[in-house]
């Protein structure tokens, strides 16, 4: 077993602990959680320490035997693109839980082994290399999403948990026919067999694409299929928000750029004009819609569809520059959108209130807050320097190269963007202090800084030397449109 | 033979590693530092802040002159490699310098007045409880506007221009708890976004035609470019410059910005930051030239923009909203300047701006700070005898603005002029000329109101000199303000000498005189136009009582109400962009709830039938999601089997 089934198992592991001590100390679960998830955080840090740069292709490759008669294996390898969105779900994970440590005060070790359950489920869904195995676990990630919402989530939780639990699963439940079908076609699961030795025509390819398209549309989320994202959002306790807006989303993007894409090479090309048009349609739309939200939670769900929005664009240019760009602002939407979730989390905590009415002024009273709400936000609306603008910059520079219009019109996302964030600082911490509940809101603790450090250390870092990520999500991306092109090409 | 001069004195182009331009990456290093080190230990540092900041203005000075002094030895485009910054596909970008005659005098500009506003924030913004983090922001300026300048291609540039953008919004908002300042700020940002997707198209245009952002690239391949490529460019280029400018239809932001501290004003909002749009066209001039009929649309941008600004200032009654308008309406010679082909003479006129603008903005500063924050120019005059050393800077800067010989401005103003007569550009040389009366005019009412007759400041305010820390910043500018002229005193002069290797040669643009007049017949109308707007507000202010305030203002009338309401025009665009684009957004909210969300609800309200099915089976919520996962588990299993079959 190499390190890569290890960051797979390990978080399970925990999981599994915590359910042997059901009357474990809170500050014994909160060790455990901690402990577990560094170890896995370094564990797919030595996936990282012996990726191949020069390797475009799946490496690491490990495999199991599973259900032999239907050749579904366990099996994984990662390529850049997935070891990138592993090393973020690993980093997210114990930021995640350590945050949560004073806001969940009931059951707190099954909410940790939830969360160490999702992880496991999440590396997998982006490790696997078995077409059946990634279905199975992009739909058992619901589960504990759905628990996270559901058990631990705000007043109108049970609702919101419904909706995401549904929404999600009939969209991958089109997904599973269309992998029937080819595993009918090939005998086998394995993605690199299908990838390569299959041939099919372009009426197939559009409905088995379409398919595809539908399940992680849904979970991107991709206008106009994005409504189930505010509601969870708002209703998910601060850690179930960060998880989902940083890693859960990517799930979608990520399946379009392995899946849909290899796989449905001339189906890709012929819709990708079309899903240019919805991107920026999803782009400027959910930035509209966020301008006038009441609810912080909410307008920065919106905000999500709008930079999700870009992720797609980029992915769907087909473009070097465009798709590699893409890849690196899932990161960094994961980043940015996650600590933003934090600090509204923290925000929280002290407040009981969402509405960004019932704030005013903070900015003197918790100067450090209000200077990483902001740093936090001009990342997100994406100013040089910090790592949203080395995203979001090449995505349209490359999509302008592709289709004028799409890039012209998606680069207003970025004008609706510093509207939208600068307004809600603006509201929520400029202005006289002079309600008592804001006068009484107090900065942030140790804890919470620390929490707050490296995602902050990592969004500078990253827009100043984002070279190193680009080198490791560059020749896979390129691979992968060699691989579509080559395809179309006779 | 003017073209092979010109051609003779190109530069060559030099990648170097050592001497003074070696390490120029200092220069923004230096305050950048500066701005983390004060930021993190503010409440430490307290007022030591200032000292901190200060070192690190003038380190970045220091080097600068030392750049300088290199350039000026041995004139050439000097190139420092640095490290990448993206490079991802085809886009490769790094954070390399481009060191040339340009740049050098930008540095200096940047550097020099920063220095001095750093040195006279420390009497002005003693009393703040915010000092520390007014200097840690002073210095987050400087660290971005050389960024601006070093950068060697569009995408550093860009970085900088970008970083300005944010410390201009800290500062504008650095009282925060006051709403309106809190709403300047705001609107400065969100409007220079709307001229940086111009600025973006452009990069994105330029890449997709030259295949790069590289400064020198693209200006080498300008001459290549279709005749709409390049007019597209260039008016793309100036849809970015005229957000940072404040040019005509982006100029709104910036007479709101004067909520910022005053020496905000002077150095970001006057004399360096607002130029950078300036540089920016002048730095691309070699696309510039390849598109005359683009020129000529950024040539009618300035004009106008000159001219609508100084009519609102005739009749604006704020210290600081008069040199706002002022400011706009200087940019918008400089604009003039670029369009009509005058590039050097647009950035000497930059040149001397930052030194006359500056010192009014600090002028005006430290009259603020001896009246208690008083900024009605109806209730000031008498200062003259209480305020001397402020009193005379303040005059050398009026007759340089102004544009009354020796003064620094008039050299600056009057080589603009000249040169859109000279290339044939008549209907903007005569706008040009009515608006210099204007300038002229509008700064003597402004400088009647605030320094002469007797005072009529309210009660219990005794007016008195600012501390040395503030004066002697006064003085220098003053000085700069008076000789500024020897920079450039005939046309040709040593600037415009300097300067020629680092722009784009005109002489091939076929440029017409409009009429016979040689510089000096031009020199002597535009004498006799300043001498008459300053000789009409004397007589319409320096000669009245003006004890009774406002009721006795002179110019009146329906065009001047208008232009003290300033044409109306951010109410307009208040009601198309708050108002029309805030009912968008709010009906696209409705329909997201509504018919987006409906029809999601519609389809799902068959699985909720079957989901109350399902709760009845079940009691106890936790059982409920745990009968989800079982049945969940079950399909998986019948899957399987169903395959395995």
């Amino acid at each position: 077993m190499g390190p890569l089934t290890l960051t797979v198992l390990l978080p399970l592991v925990g999981a599994v602990l915590l359910g042997l001590a059901p009357g474990a100390r809170d500050r014994d679960v909160r060790a455990v959680g901690l402990i577990v998830s560094l170890a896995t955080f370094a564990s797919s840090v030595w996936v990282l320490v012996g990726f191949d740069r020069g390797e475009a292709g799946l490496q690491q490759a490990e495999s199991f035997t599973w259900i032999p008669s239907v050749g579904a294996r366990v099996a994984f390898a990662v390529d850049g693109v997935s070891l990138a969105l592993i090393l973020l779900t690993t980093f997210l994970v114990p930021i995640v839980l350590v945050a949560s440590w004073d806001s969940v005060k009931d059951r707190l070790a099954a909410y940790t082994a939830a969360f160490l359950i999702l992880e496991a489920l999440v590396i997998g869904v982006f490790a696997a290399t078995d077409l059946l195995l990634f279905y199975v676990l992009f739909e058992f990630s619901l589960v504990p999403m759905y628990l996270i919402i559901g058990i631990w989530g705000g007043a109108e939780r049970r609702r919101a948990a419904r909706k995401f639990f549904l929404y999600t699963l009939l969209g991958g439940l089109v997904m599973l026919v269309a992998i029937l079908y080819l595993q009918t076609r090939t005998g086998t699961f394995d993605y690199i067999a299908i990838r390569d030795g299959l041939a099919l025509d372009p009426t197939v390819q559009g409905w088995l694409f379409a398919a595809f398209l539908l399940a992680f549309a849904v979970k991107v989320p991709l206008f106009p299929v994005h409504t189930w994202l505010p509601d969870a959002h708002t209703e998910a306790p601060t850690g179930g928000s960060v998880f989902l807006a940083g890693v859960l989303l990517k799930m979608g993007t990520f399946g379009l750029l392995r899946y849909a894409l290899p796989l449905f090479p001339d189906a890709t090309v012929a819709a990708a004009p079309w899903l240019l048009g919805v991107s920026v349609v999803g782009i400027l739309y959910g930035a509209a819609v966020a301008l006038v939200q009441t609810d912080i939670k909410r307008l920065v769900a919106y905000s999500s569809v709008s930079h999700m929005g870009f992720v797609v664009l980029g992915t769907f240019a087909l473009d070097r520059t465009a798709t590699a760009a893409a890849v690196v602002q899932m990161v960094n939407h994961g980043l940015s959108t996650g600590a933003l979730f934090l600090l509204i989390g923290f925000l929280y905590e002290r407040r009981h209130t969402r509405r960004i009415a019932d704030f005013g002024g903070l900015a003197r009273q918790v100067p450090v807050m209000a200077g990483l709400w902001l740093l936090v936000s001009l990342s997100s609306l994406a100013l040089p320097g910090l790592n949203g603008f080395v995203g979001e910059f090449p995505i349209l520079l490359g999509t302008f190269g592709v289709n004028r219009a799409a890039g012209v019109l998606a680069a207003f996302g970025a004008v609706l963007a510093a509207l939208y964030l600068l307004w809600a600082y603006q509201r929520m911490f400029h202005g006289p202090l002079e309600r008592d509940e804001d006068r009484a809101t107090p900065d942030l603790t140790r804890r919470e800084l620390a929490v707050m450090t490296p995602l902050v250390l990592l969004i500078v870092l990253i827009g100043l030397v984002p070279g190193p990520l680009f080198d490791l999500v560059g020749p896979s991306v390129d691979r992968v449109l060699a691989e579509v092109a080559l395809a179309v090409a006779p | 033979m003017l073209l092979a001069a010109e051609a003779a004195t190109a530069n060559a182009v030099v990648t170097t590693t050592t001497g003074a331009v070696g390490i120029a990456w200092l220069i923004p290093v230096l305050p950048a530092l500066g701005f983390l080190a004060v930021l993190v230990a503010q409440r430490w540092l307290r007022a030591r802040a200032a000292y901190l900041a200060i070192a690190a203005a003038a380190g970045a000075f220091l080097l600068s002159a030392a750049v300088a002094r290199e350039v000026i030895g041995a004139p050439a485009t000097y190139v420092r490699p640095l490290p990448d910054w993206i490079e991802v596909g085809a886009l490769s970008v790094g954070f390399d310098l481009l060191v040339d005659q340009l740049t050098v005098v930008m540095l200096l500009v940047v550097t020099g007045v920063g220095l001095l506003v750093h040195v006279y924030s420390v009497g002005y913004m003693l009393e703040d409880r915010g000092f520390a983090r007014f200097f840690a922001y002073l210095n987050l300026f400087l660290a971005s506007m050389l960024v601006l300048v070093l950068g060697s291609n569009l995408l550093t540039l860009f970085l900088g221009w970008e970083l300005v953008g944010l410390s201009s919004y800290l500062l504008i908002g650095f009282w925060f708890e006051k709403r309106a300042y809190a709403t300047a700020a705001k609107k400065a940002f969100i409007t220079n976004r709307v001229g940086d997707v111009s600025f973006m198209v452009a990069m994105f245009l330029a890449f997709a035609t030259v295949g790069t952002l590289d400064l020198l690239e693209l200006n080498a391949a300008a001459p290549g470019l279709s005749a709409g490529v390049a007019t597209a460019l260039v008016l793309l280029l100036l849809g970015g410059a005229a957000a940072k400018s404040a040019q005509i239809p982006l100029y709104v932001w910036l007479p709101d910005a004067m909520a910022g501290p005053t020496p905000v004003s002077a150095l970001i909002h006057a004399a360096t930051m607002v130029t950078a749009g300036v540089y920016l066209t002048v730095r691309t001039s070699p696309v510039l030239t390849a598109s005359i009929d683009a020129m000529e649309v950024i040539a009618w941008i300035g004009v106008l923009t000159a001219l609508l600004a100084a009519v609102i200032a005739v009749r604006q009654d704020d210290i600081k909203k008069v040199l706002a308008y002022s400011t706009v309406s200087q940019l918008g010679y400089m604009f003039l300047a670029v369009g009509v082909g005058a590039f050097r003479e647009g950035v000497f006129h930059l040149v001397t701006h930052a030194f006359f603008k500056g010192l009014l903005f600090l002028a005006a500063g430290s009259v603020m700070h001896a009246l208690h924050d008083e900024t009605d120019l109806w209730r000031m005059g008498g200062l003259r005898r209480a305020m001397p050393v402020t009193f005379a800077t303040s005059a050398v800067a009026w007759l340089a603005i102004s544009g009354v010989p020796p003064f620094a401005g008039f050299f600056s103003k009057d080589q603009i002029l000249t040169e859109a007569y000279k290339h044939g550009y008549g209907a903007i040389y005569l706008l040009g000329l009515a608006g210099a009366i204007l300038t002229a005019f509008y700064m003597t009412r402004w400088f009647v109101l605030v320094f002469l007759g007797p005072a009529r400041h309210r009660d219990g305010v005794h007016p008195h000199e600012s501390p040395a820390s503030m004066a002697v910043p006064l003085v220098v500018l003053g000085l700069l303000s008076a000789g500024g002229g020897l920079l450039n005193p005939v046309h040709e002069g040593p600037l415009y000498r300097f300067l020629g290797p680092a722009v784009a040669p005109i002489g091939e643009l076929g440029y017409v005189p409009v009429g016979p007049l040689e510089e000096p017949a031009l020199i002597g109308i535009s004498i006799v136009a300043v001498t008459f707007g300053l000789g009409l507000a004397w007589w319409l202010y320096g000669r009245r009582d003006l004890t009774a305030g406002r009721v006795v203002e002179p110019v009146r009338g329906t065009l001047a109400d208008l232009a003290e309401r300033r044409f109306l025009v951010d109410e307009a665009y208040a009601a198309v962009f708050v108002g029309g684009g805030g009912a968008v957004a709010r009906g696209l909210a409705r329909f997201d709830g509504r018919v987006i969300d409906g029809l999601v609800r519609g389809a799902g309200a068959t699985a909720v039938v079957v989901g109350r099915v399902a709760r009845r089976a079940q009691s106890g919520r936790v059982r409920g999601y745990v009968a989800v996962t079982v049945v969940g588990l079950a399909l998986l299993l019948l899957l399987a089997l169903w395959t395995v079959r």
